[in-house]
This record gives structure tokens, sequence and C-alpha cells, in this order.
């Protein structure tokens, strides 16, 4: 496909794919090439050697990024990818390891020097634990957060919110409350393969019945005898509200509550009617 | 106890002081932010440094995953607030390399223009408060001035000062004034050289701000690299790695410009690259004005870019577009991509992973200033108290983006 973009071009070395892919062996679980970009997914176990292989071997000098990302639909939720970058070869590589909550990532701290706040960020955002990490504090979240917030089964709206209070002379956490729900849209179509019945579709499949349900004589539709005579007048007499007088009708309901006034303010009201009315007079 | 055993020391006590740890921020005027540091002296030496960030976490990342590609666009306005422009910028080519978008090239330029005339005013700001943070005042009013007429020409360009929202998918919102351009080209040629010549003037040769700068936090070439280092501080330890140079986007490659490095990698190097880059930025502004050709400056797909509101009164086809665009937003196809610019404190990166549906599955942004600040305990230690803010100054951190 040709580039149209205008993205940032790096340098695409040919066969690049097929030599870091044999020189990973088996480290090496799957090498894809997209959009442009060299992604190599690693087995976990072996990350260290083999960043430490990209590192020295094939130049890639720096590490720039560790980012997370969650899919919880696989056996292994969690993605680390560690985005290389060559100096030299003005080159940048994917370098991905799977995770599950209980699985720890080999540290990159003995490679990187910076890997070691960009782990913790991954640890605090989804919980996927760096052995050999000396420092595996929260780095972004609250001091005492509990949880790992950008995992897609946490909430957008968090579990609590904090506000200060005046009582207690402090912050304090309290549950969070919506006075709305947020809103989200479904914005895949259905003929774009939507995995759910659209209402009233249900009603097309159910099969055509044999015999046809017809009401012929009153008795058939299990109404009984009628209340009373205005029930048998085809037309309505209108709205309630509209015959008798004045006085028939339902009075407006009395007040619920008693409230009492309101104190009265024990300052004096300021008076702006200096600075309201327009200086100099009439003209 | 102990005071039981000063009693019966047969010195003053003085040999009983132990180091001391004190809480540097979160709101102090030098941390450039909410930035909290907690150090350990020992008199006055830095011992350790434990920086504390994420004071201004707003979890944009998680925000982003729940709206439209459009509609997380100005959430990169306000990670680094003082160049919006430059963190839009990693984004939409995000996205447009996602989609293979080819970008009308009067929109490049003006997307390299306005880029350049952020890391102008990015570069006024952090230039100013970094003289400051040392103790000089005048440079910084005076830099802000030329700040304020940046801010100026991005409201004239896009009707808001800071968070423009300016740079879309498939090129830029609207087009510029023809006088904008003019005045840019004016700006460039009389006030610009003047005043910040001035400023700097004050500022380069003067004593106490070379004692205060001057090997202080020196790293070496090999550990701006190990530390992840990029921009002003990696090109001042020698290294001359510039994105734009080495890695060119939009119509960088047209452009002719250098790349300033430093000898001694200490935070008057730091400082000097900044200025130097002022100097550089103008020429690509330059080069922007005179070259940029007229013509569309926005992609003509539909299924991406909104059509022209005079299109719209004529045309159904048109208005179904613009309604499906601002409500659905535009579907982007499977895959993920690591793009990065070089933004006025550095490496800034999108990591993007689409899912094929109109949000993105997962948007991972890469600040600048997390490899930078991670290494302030390398480069404080060792140096007195007050030397903290200057290297604070020379790192150039916003906490908007270190935080998101």
């Amino acid at each position: 496909m040709a580039v149209l973009h205008s993205a940032p071009k790096f340098t695409l070395i040919d066969g690049l794919k097929d030599a870091l892919s044999g020189a990973l062996g088996d480290m090496l679980v799957e090498a894809k090439e997209e959009h442009g970009e060299l992604l190599l997914t690693v087995q976990r176990d072996s990350l260290e050697d083999a960043l430490r292989l990209l590192r020295d071997e094939h130049s890639y000098q720096q590490l720039m990024e560790i980012a997370g990302a969650d899919y919880p639909s696989r056996p292994e939720r969690f993605e680390v990818v560690y985005m290389l970058l060559s100096l030299t070869k003005n080159s940048r590589i994917m370098v991905k390891v799977t995770a599950s909550e209980t699985t720890p990532v080999p540290t990159a701290t003995t490679l990187w020097p910076n890997a070691g706040w960009l782990e913790r960020e991954v640890f605090d955002m989804y919980g996927v634990v760096f052995a050999g990490n000396m420092d595996l504090r929260r780095i972004l979240t609250d001091y005492g957060f509990e949880g790992h917030p950008f995992r897609k089964d946490f909430p957008l709206t968090g579990y609590v919110e904090l506000r200060y209070s005046e009582e207690e002379k402090r912050v304090v956490y309290e549950p969070v409350e919506l006075a709305q729900d947020l809103r989200t849209f479904d914005f895949m179509s259905p003929w774009e393969g939507a995995d759910y019945v659209l209402p009233g579709d249900e009603k097309a499949h159910t099969p055509p019945v044999d015999e046809p349900k017809t009401t012929d004589k009153p008795s058939d539709t299990g109404a009984g005898a009628k209340t009373d005579k205005e029930a048998e007048d085809k037309v309505s007499k209108g709205a309630p509200a509209e015959e008798g007088t004045e006085e028939d009708r339902t009075p407006a309901p009395e007040p619920t509550e008693d409230r009492k006034d309101r104190p009265k303010r024990k300052g004096k009201t300021k008076d702006t009617a200096a600075s309201t009315e327009p200086k100099g007079g009439k003209k | 106890m102990s005071g039981l055993h000063l009693e019966e020391s047969p010195t003053t006590g003085d040999d009983e002081i132990t180091n001391y740890t004190i809480n540097f921020g979160p709101q102090h005027p030098a941390a450039h932010g909410v930035l909290r540091m907690v150090m350990e002296l020992d008199g006055e030496i830095v011992e350790r440094i434990d920086p504390h960030v994420g004071l201004l976490h707003r979890g944009t990342e998680k925000l982003i995953e729940h709206k439209t590609y459009l509609q997380a666009l100005p959430y990169f306005d306000r990670l680094d607030y003082c160049s919006p422009l430059c963190m839009e910028h990693s984004y939409v080519l995000a996205i447009e390399k996602l989609l293979n978008l080819e970008v009308p090239i009067r929109a490049q330029y003006l997307r390299v223009l306005f880029a350049e005339l952020t890391r102008i005013s990015n570069h006024m700001l952090n230039i100013g408060s970094h003289v400051m943070d040392v103790g000089a005042m005048t440079p910084n009013l005076w830099v802000f001035e030329l700040r304020e007429d940046c801010m100026n020409f991005f409201e004239r360009a896009s009707g808001a000062r800071m968070h423009s929202a300016w740079f879309r998918p498939g090129g830029v919102h609207q087009d510029v004034p023809e006088k904008l351009l003019v005045d840019i080209g004016e700006w460039l040629d009389t006030r610009l050289p003047e005043l910040f010549g001035d400023a700097m003037s004050l500022v380069m040769d003067n004593r106490i701000f070379k004692q205060r700068n001057v090997d202080i936090a020196v790293v070496s070439r090999e550990d701006a690299i190990k530390w992840g280092f990029s921009g002003p501080l990696i090109r001042a330890a020698g290294v001359p790695w510039d994105l734009r140079k080495s890695q060119p986007y939009d119509v960088y490659d047209r452009m002719d410009f250098e790349i300033p490095v430093g000898t001694n990698s200490d935070c008057y190097d730091r400082f000097m690259v900044r200025v130097q880059e002022v100097y550089q930025s103008a020429k690509i502004i330059k080069q922007c004005l005179a070259e940029m050709p007229t013509g569309p400056i926005a992609s003509d797909d539909r299924k991406v870019s909104p059509p022209k509101r005079g299109e719209m009164k004529q045309s159904m086809e048109a208005l179904i577009h613009h309604f499906k665009l601002y409500t659905e937003g535009f579907h982007v196809p499977a895959g993920e991509v690591y793009v990065a610019t070089e933004s006025p404190k550095g490496e800034f990166g999108v990591y993007l992973v689409s899912d094929g549906s109109n949000k993105p599955y997962r948007c991972k942004i890469r600040p600048t200033a997390f490899s930078h600040l991670q290494a302030m305990d390398m480069m404080t230690k060792g140096h007195m108290l007050p030397d903290a803010t200057a290297i604070l100054g020379a790192i150039d951190v916003v906490f908007g983006e270190c935080d998101r």
C-alpha cells in the first residue's frame, strides 16, 4: 500500500523483520509488520534477554515508553508494549509481552534506568507486576488509592469522590454519586454486524399460526357485563373539569408543609443605589 | 533516650546532626506546577530526591477511550498547556497513519508553521521562568510579551488563545486570514529579534546566571541516552537528535534548519539550546510563509473530514456526512501505531490502538517529562538545594503533560 500519510518517516530497513526474528529465535512468539510498524511479541520469561539482545546487538539504545493495554476477553488479559528507538539506525520497533494479574513480567530496570517509572505506571494503571523492580509503588493515582483505574472493567467515574468537609476540617472520600448516569451511545449499526436484536425484530421469526384467533361474540373476549350505563355510551361526555360549576371542582391542594419565615438578616443591606443608578441625573 | 545521650555528650552536640528531609512542593512557585519532591539533605547538599508526580492526574487516557476520535482531540491541548498545538500534532498524525490519509500540502505547511510558533511560545515561557527561578526578573517580563503575541496569533487562527483544537485529522480546522500570515512575517522580522535579543543579552553573559547554571547537573551522553532523554536535553548532551530532522513529518523535510547542540551538557547548555531553537523556529516559519501554496486546508475524504458550511446548504450528501461525522464520528481501521513528534520539550508520542470502531481502544500518551523528571535524582545528587530549581527549570516540565 502506498504511503499517503505524513506521519514521521523513520528508516524502514529492508528485511528487518526477518533479521530480528532470526536473532530472537526461540524467544519470539510472533513478528508482525503493520501500518509501517514492526511489532515483535516475545516470551514473557525471556523478555529481559530479548531486550538486552535488541539493545546491545541491534543498537536499539533508547527505551522511550512502556504502554499497558487491557483485553479482558483474552486468557492473559494484559499487554505490555516496549517502544524502542535506535538513534544510530533511526528506527523504531515495538516489543510486546502478555501478562495476567498473577504472572509477573521481568523488569527492564536492569537495562534502562528510566524503565522504573514507566513500569510503576503500568503497575498503577493495570496492576501488572514487574518482578525485580525494587520500587514498585503507585505513581499517578492518589496516596492510598485502591484498584487499577485503566482496566476496562473499572468504571470511568471511579468508585470514590472527594470533597472538603467543613465539619471534619479535612478532605473526605465518599462513594461516588451521580445525579445522572453517564450516557453511552451504541454506534454499531445493525447492518455492520451488531450482535443484538433490534426491538421488534424478535417477532420476525415467530412461526405462523394455523388457525388465526378471532373474536366473533362479546363473550369470546372474556369481558363481562358493562359496569354502568355510562360505559355503554359510544361518545364520552368530555373532561370532568368542563362540566359542573366552579364550586364543584376540586380545589387546589393545601400546602403540604408550613414553612417558617426565613430569619431576618442581621447585617444591614448595603445601599447600592450609587452604583446602579445612572450618574449625572436625567438629560 | 536520645536527649539523655546528648546531655552526656562532651561536645556541644553538633556531631549529632543527621540528614534532614524536606518537602519541596506541591505548591511551590519553582516547582512549575504541582510537583512534590521529598529531598534528603545533608546540610545544603542534596543527597537524594524522590519526586512524587501524579497530583494533576486526570485520567486523560481513560477519558479518551470513551470519546470518538474527534472528541478526544481537545484533551491533547490540555496536556502540555504551554505547547498545545504540538500535542495535537502527534495525535492527528497517529490517526492519519492508521487511516493512511493524505493531507493537502497547504495544511501541512500550516501545521508546521503553527507547531513552530508553538515552540517559540513554549520556549518563551520556559526561558522566562528559568531565568526567574535563578533570580532574574526583567527578562521574564519581556519574553512574556512575545508569548502574548503568539497567543494572539493562535487566537486569530483558531479563536482560542490556548486550547485551540485547530489541528484535525486530515488537515486543520479552518484556513488562516491572509493578514495573519503577513503579521506573523512582520513580527518575525521586527519584534521577535529585537525583544528576544534584548532579553537574552541581559542573561546569556550575565555573571550570576552563569554561576547558577554552568556545570550544574552535567549528564554524560551515555547517561542521556540510557535515561531516555529527548529534545533539548539530549541535544545539550551533544547528540544531534531531532525528530523533525531524522524522522520528518508533514513538510519538515522541505525545511532548511539547523539543530543546535550543547557541548557541556549542563543547565546553561540546555538553556542555550532553547535560545538557539527559537531562532531556528523563526527560520522555519519564514520558509513556510514564503513557500506555502494556496489550496485546500483539509482532506477531501468526506468520511473523515467535514464538508464546508456552504456546501452543506446545497448538498444533501454533504449534510449527511456532516451529521454522521459529528455524531458517530469516523471509524479507524484496526491496528496499532506509535507516532512520536518533536514537541518543544522532547519526544511526545502517542501509542494508538484501534479496534476498528469510532473510539480509540487504547491511547497511551508518552510524556516527555517522565524520563527527564525521573533522572532528577541522578542529576541533583551532590548539588546544593537552590540548584534544584535551576535543574527543574532546565528540564522544562509541565504537569498537565507529565501526569495526564
